[in-house]
């Protein structure tokens, strides 16, 4: 199986957030990068699928030259291949903007399987792999735990809410989006970061993929979010806060 | 371009109470544009829907009915939807956010060259959309551009449903044009995990765990809580998903929801589809080391600092005040 992995670069989960001086995005000034929680768990199923049934994995990424490492981390851990589509104005795109330069990426390598996370910790979207299908014509199945291999084509579990899951079949080549926790993820070895450094990653450009930016959904401005609740917070040494948390579950909430 | 289009969902054979909040947020949207808002429910038979959403006020009602779209496919609601957009040419299109919607709705808007505006939170003046970014520690603003068809959909619980009063809406039915073919997805019956063994939805007091614990090695330390308050242990879906605790003592979207009397929340950011699974606590305190953490939005009670040194501090004292 070809299998294409979407995968982003985005701010560490600890990062300190703050907003950049025009209001458009964060300030990514010394900000520490991560690949996006939900795209480990995509590669990880796509490296399972090809080590039970052969065939290749592609990681694929739009993003500046600052996605170099997260490239390298998921040919580490066994993508065979990868892809960057280079480029500085992300976020100047909309989902569909974002798409249009991986569907553009992804047509030529005429791949089995597509694979992306189900959302971005970042812009939080969750709708770039949906979009990816429409655009190369492809069915798609979201919020996926498990892939099987079957005769004609694909046997997935689908995460429903409050607990509850479905089993889809669908033909392929087709598009997933994967949630997170359908298996555990595996670490790179000291090997497999040697031998990254010599496999294969091919830039493109946005405009050699002939895809321009303008977007449909604009994003204006970001803010922190406004404070809606006075939330009593406990201050002092851990202790005194402890203390005085207890007296205000007693008396103050009245639920211990 | 006319008119404002809700697409209702149903839940355990009732309009969802999450598409009762579109509704009130495509009257923001009404009011704003001076558009009639309608809606739309799609099914293999939508009659008691329909009887249910024409009490609403809305101005019409349409019944997309056909025998393919009777499971859910998103083949299947695309089709019926872009065919439903032909006719009205409406200015905006408005969903709840569900699995579902999440499933199509982008499919569906980039069929029509558009995106989707997805779990939005507020509607201001323009009309602007919020909708959180960085897990809920920003907020960004979103216009849309260009012509065509505006589509939205709204996080739960973001607009109220309460005030919607009722109205007589005008019924029609519809039934698009759907091949077989066109539906290249096979969906299968939905099921549930193995039994559950742990009922944290009667839970009196949960303690519950999140990313900020750092390591399986540190659960002990929340248990030990849990054991001085009587509480069950329970945790956020990264706990879980690294297999530090059952999937059964997840709380949130695709877990658990709780009600307890009070839930304590150590090292959980905030995030929206953990918060939605503890809004019928009465009392929710939290314990994270970042000021700016979501959680303390949702919090009573909150404090700020290290949680290897709040929650052993914290056990002592409930000790202590039991004593
Ligand atoms: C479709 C979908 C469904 C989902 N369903 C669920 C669900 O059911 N339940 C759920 O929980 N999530 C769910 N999620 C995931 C959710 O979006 C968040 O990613 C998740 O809740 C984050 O978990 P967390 O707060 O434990 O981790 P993080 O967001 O990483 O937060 C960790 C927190 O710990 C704090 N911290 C770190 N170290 C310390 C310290 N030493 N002392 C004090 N504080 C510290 C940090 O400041 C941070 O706030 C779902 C996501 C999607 C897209
Ligand atoms: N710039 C990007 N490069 C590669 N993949 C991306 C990019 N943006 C989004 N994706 C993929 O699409 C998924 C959903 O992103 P989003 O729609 O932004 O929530 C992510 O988990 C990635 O797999």
């Amino acid at each position: 199986m070809k299998i294409i992995v979407a995968i982003k670069q985005v701010p560490e989960r600890d990062a300190q957030i703050r907003v950049d001086a025009a209001a458009h995005w964060i300030d990514e000034v010394g900000l520490q990068w991560a690949l996006n929680e939900s795209d480990a768990y995509a590669l990880e199923e796509a490296l399972q699928l090809k080590e039970k049934h052969g065939g290749e994995v592609i990681v694929l990424t739009a993003g500046p030259e600052r996605v170099g490492p997260t490239i390298r981390e998921a040919l580490a851990k066994g993508a065979d291949r990868a892809i960057h589509v280079d480029c500085g104005d992300l976020g100047a795109r909309d989902a569909l903007g974002v798409a249009r330069l991986l569907a553009a990426a992804a047509r030529p390598e005429a791949a089995d399987l597509l694979l992306t996370g189900l959302q971005s910790d970042d812009l939080g979207q969750g709708q770039t792999g949906v979009i990816v299908a429409e655009l190369l014509g492809l069915p798609h199945a979201t919020l996926i735990l498990h892939v099987e291999k079957t005769d004609n084509g694909l046997s997935v579990k689908r995460e429903l809410e409050e607990g509850w899951f479905q089993q889809i079949e669908l033909p392929t080549p087709a598009v997933l989006t994967v949630q997170s926790g359908g298996s555990k993820l595996r670490y790179a070895t000291l090997m497999g970061i040697k031998r990254a450094k010599m496999k294969e990653v091919r830039t493109v450009t946005a405009a050699e993929l002939g895809v321009d930016a303008a977007p449909v959904a604009v994003l204006e401005r970001v803010a922190l979010p406004q404070k809606q609740k006075s939330t009593q917070i406990l201050p002092g040494s851990p202790k005194e806060a402890a203390a005085a948390l207890v007296e205000k579950l007693k008396f103050e909430a009245r639920v211990l | 371009m006319s008119g404002i289009w809700v697409v209702l969902e149903e839940r355990e054979g009732r309009i969802g109470r999450i598409s009762l909040e579109a509704v009130a947020a495509a009257q923001l949207l009404g009011a704003q544009t001076g558009q009639p808002v309608n809606a739309a429910v799609l099914g293999a038979q939508t009659g008691a829907l329909a009887a249910e959403a024409a009490a609403l006020p809305l101005a019409r009602v349409v019944r997309i009915e056909h025998g393919l779209l009777g499971a859910y496919t998103a083949d299947g609601f695309v089709l019926a939807l872009q065919q439903l957009i032909a006719m009205e040419s409406p200015t905006h299109l408005v969903f709840p956010h569900t699995y579902q919607v999440r499933d199509y709705a982008p499919a569906l808007a980039a069929r029509l060259g558009q995106v989707l505006i997805g779990d939005v939170t507020a509607i201001g003046e323009g009309p602007v959309f919020t909708r959180q970014l960085m897990q809920g520690r920003l907020a960004g603003a979103y216009r849309h551009a260009g012509g065509g068809p505006c589509f939205v959909s709204v996080q739960a619980g973001a607009f109220r449903a309460d005030g919607l009063g009722a109205g007589s809406a005008e019924v029609s039915l519809f039934t698009p044009a759907i091949e077989a073919t066109q539906i290249r997805t096979r969906p299968g019956e939905r099921f549930r995990a193995s039994a559950q063994t742990v009922d944290l939805g009667s839970a009196p007091m949960i303690v519950s765990v999140g990313r900020g614990i750092k390591d399986a090695a540190n659960l002990p330390m929340a248990q030990e809580l849990a054991t001085a308050l009587g509480a069950e242990l329970a945790a956020s879906r990264p706990i879980c998903d690294a297999g530090w605790l059952p999937m059964e003592r997840q709380v949130g979207s695709s877990g658990q929801t709780v009600s307890p009397k009070l839930y304590v929340a150590i090292g959980i950011s905030g995030a929206i589809q953990h918060l939605v699974g503890i809004k019928g606590s009465q009392c929710i305190v939290a314990i994270n080391k970042d000021p700016d953490a979501p959680i303390f939005e949702a919090a009573d009670y909150g404090i700020v600092g290290d949680l290897f040194e709040v929650v052993p501090a914290l056990t002592e004292a409930v000790k202590a005040g039991k004593g």
